[in-house]
């Protein structure tokens, strides 16, 4: 493979590190969506010059996924669904700003350190791709873990489910079936998200899981 | 492709679940979900007869075999109660008919994926399935539309998502190892395959893979910490769910675990999966025995009896070897039986008394006898007094393993003890205190909970050779 290759794939899958990056610090729901669009775009990107680098024509249909269903149509349709119910507002940040980054770097470390460390034998490019992956999936946790908004953590599980797009490109061959399980998954999560959220909406006029926490645990 | 019993066992809940999907009338949709249910298991019973043969996608082994008999059983009885249940649930104006039809043909959707992932030979298939079945269950638990329930379902449907996810990232590690050895392409994700070839896999992948993998379907076994979704998801949606969830899916997220387990065993450098595991169900064992004594509603006290017993099961696929395997096997199918028979019980109690808090339930045996009886008879087999199944099988999950690691088994003999005394202290009040709350005389479908019952006292007193020969041979092939 070529250092061009390699270097480009480099730069699609280290961009799609930092567009996670950038949804950690998103403050307004439309800005937050945006940004998700953007990270699908990239992996639409990274997915694409990965068909080309290994020549494998099936990975072109992923990354139309990518950038139709997910970089356009999601993104849209959540759009959409914001403004019926009507939240323009920001969204609550569990722990602050500076210090949910602070954690993502120390994720994006981590998952560096175990991803190179365990693959000495895989090609470079397999080796990069997965520990960009790594990150992204955890970043996409971190995510979850730090909204109180119910959009915005359906968010941050889509960003993950992207970075397992870009886990399962990387490894070179795999077969079709886990592919199109992922992007399907993505289908089916959304149709239970987005009945969800109207259901959520029906009840408590608001789509904030607080809302939803104050029934948590033992009904007395 | 002619079809074969292995194929018959996906057919029948795919196409009954199309049928349910499109047939009015929740009376005749009842009977039609029973008669599904009932042609899967006993089509499930055929595969001792003939032999099917294992392809590139779907495995039938000896191992696969116990888990699709115990999975169509206990769906065909959970049916049988759900026809009953249902009836009452729409009768008191709880569900709407309409929402029926979504929940019949929902319950075929979830056998489907769960016989799916049963007899899936791709590691791929297999999470396709479970997260089938993570989803069609966290529809049903919603199911009820009070505040309630949607949170415990937007709960499951979080957790269990990142679990799923976390396990994709698990497959496709194994994959990445598998390459340089099988090669590209579909032979990287055939179980089969895999196993064959794993002692050259590369170890450290193996490790972080399993790890991955540990955490992301032991998140649907519901093993400590990463259980917060299952006793909420077991508390608000209807009881035949609760009974599918803690009877079955817990099962098949162990089982996909210990065909994992089986892959790393083979290859020598890697990790020994074991100690994790001992490690996590030990710990399962000792948090839910301690939560089981704060518990007011009596669906969650079950649910964390489920983690418990669940947290037993893995301390003894763990341990490995084929006493304690053979240990962990007969302890999940007496699990299974005694806590879907539980559920069938309270589903009827919180119906008649129309609460599920334990305070406002009281004097069962006098008010209810057979549901009183039945349940309490089901409490004395989970908490594991002689002379039921549970007795047993956790008998020989504490002897097998005592020689081998003296101090592990202490801790989680303390466990199932504090375990026995928090479910005594809930239950008595509820048994033998006071009549409380509604005394109106159950229409209940006895049936399905005295069978089990019936099944659990039976394998304490007496197991058929047979069996006996067919779990050896099991845990022979757990290693």
């Amino acid at each position: 493979m070529s250092s061009l290759q390699f270097d480009i794939a480099h730069l699609l899958a280290g961009s799609l590190v930092l567009a996670s990056f950038m949804m950690l610090y998103q403050d307004r729901l439309y800005a937050l969506l945006n940004v998700y669009a953007l990270h699908a775009g990239v992996l639409a990107l990274s997915v694409a010059w990965q068909a080309y680098v290994q020549q494998a024509p099936h990975l072109y249909v992923t990354a139309l996924i990518a950038l139709v269903f997910k970089a356009i149509i999601i993104p849209v349709a959540l759009h959409r669904i914001i403004k019926r119910l009507g939240i323009h507002r920001e969204i609550e940040n569990a722990i602050g700003i500076g210090l949910t980054m602070m954690a993502g770097i120390g994720l994006v470390a981590l998952s560096m350190v175990v991803m190179l460390r365990v693959t000495p034998s895989a090609d470079a490019l397999a080796r990069e791709d997965l520990a960009f992956a790594l990150s992204v999936v955890l970043l996409g946790l971190l995510i979850m873990v730090t909204r109180r908004n119910a959009v915005s953590q359906v968010v941050g599980f889509m960003s993950l489910e992207n970075g397992l797009v870009l886990a399962a490109t990387g490894a070179k061959g795999m077969p079709l079936v886990v592919e199109i399980s992922v992007a399907f998954s993505v289908l089916i999560a959304f149709i239970v998200i987005g009945i969800f959220l109207f259901r959520i909406r029906e009840r408590f006029d608001s789509v904030d899981v607080q809302e939803l926490d104050r029934f948590r645990g033992e009904r007395r | 492709m002619s079809i074969d019993a292995l194929s018959a066992i996906l057919l029948i809940p795919a196409l009954s679940a199309a049928l349910l999907a499109i047939l009015p009338g929740y009376r005749l949709t009842a009977k039609l979900n029973v008669a599904a249910a009932l042609a899967t298991f006993l089509t499930s019973l055929s595969l001792f007869v003939v032999e099917p043969v294992s392809g590139q996608y779907l495995l039938m082994d000896d191992l696969n075999k116990v888990f699709i008999v115990l999975t169509t059983f206990v769906s065909f009885t959970t049916s049988v109660f759900s026809a009953s249940y249902i009836q009452h649930e729409i009768e008191t104006g709880r569900l709407a008919p309409a929402f029926l039809r979504f929940y019949h043909a929902m319950y075929q959707t979830l056998m489907f994926a769960m016989n799916l992932a049963l007899v899936a030979n791709n590691i791929g298939l297999m999470w396709v399935a479970v997260e089938m079945a993570t989803l069609t269950t966290v529809l049903m638990v919603g199911i009820y539309r009070t505040h309630e329930a949607l949170e415990a379902a937007w709960k499951y449907f979080i957790l269990g998502s990142v679990g799923i996810a976390l396990a994709l990232f698990g497959t496709i590690l194994v994959y990445m190892a598998a390459r340089p050895v099988v090669g590209e392409g579909l032979d990287g994700m055939v179980w089969t395959v895999l196993v064959k070839h794993a002692a050259q896999f590369d170890p450290a992948l193996l490790n972080v893979a399993f790890a991955f993998l540990l955490l992301g379907y032991g998140t649907k076994v519901g093993l400590a910490p990463l259980h917060a979704w299952l006793p909420d998801a077991h508390a608000e949606g209807p009881t035949p769910i609760s009974a599918v969830l803690s009877g079955l899916l817990l099962n098949v997220a162990l089982y996909a675990l210990l065909r994992f387990k089986m892959m790393l065993a083979v290859n020598s450098e890697a990790i020994a999966p074991g100690p994790l595991m001992v490690t996590m169900g030990l710990i399962s064992v000792i948090f839910a025995a301690l939560m089981l004594y704060r518990r007011r509603d009596i669906k969650r006290m079950f649910a964390y009896s489920s983690i418990e017993h669940m947290g037993i099961i893995v301390f003894a696929f763990g341990m490995g070897g084929p006493l304690a395997n053979f240990a962990g096997l007969l302890h999940m199918t007496m699990h299974s039986l005694t806590k879907s028979a539980i559920f069938f019980a309270v589903g009827h109690i919180a119906q008649v008394k129309g609460t599920q808090k334990i305070a406002d339930i009281g004097g069962l045996t006098v008010t209810n006898p057979a549901l009183g009886w039945g349940l309490m008879l089901g409490v004395i087999a989970i908490v594991g007094l002689p002379p039921l199944g549970i007795f047993m099988s956790e008998f020989l999950v504490v002897s097998s393993t005592f020689a081998r690691a003296p101090w592990l088994t202490v801790i989680l003999v303390l466990g199932i003890i504090i375990a026995l005394g928090g479910l005594f202290l809930r239950i008595g009040a509820v048994m033998f205190g006071e009549p409380k709350g509604k005394t109106a005389p159950a229409e209940a479908s006895y049936v399905p909970m005295f069978t089990h019952l019936g099944l659990v006292l039976m394998a304490g007193i007496y197991l058929p050779p047979v069996l006996v020969t067919g779990f050896q041979n099991v845990a022979k092939l757990l290693g």
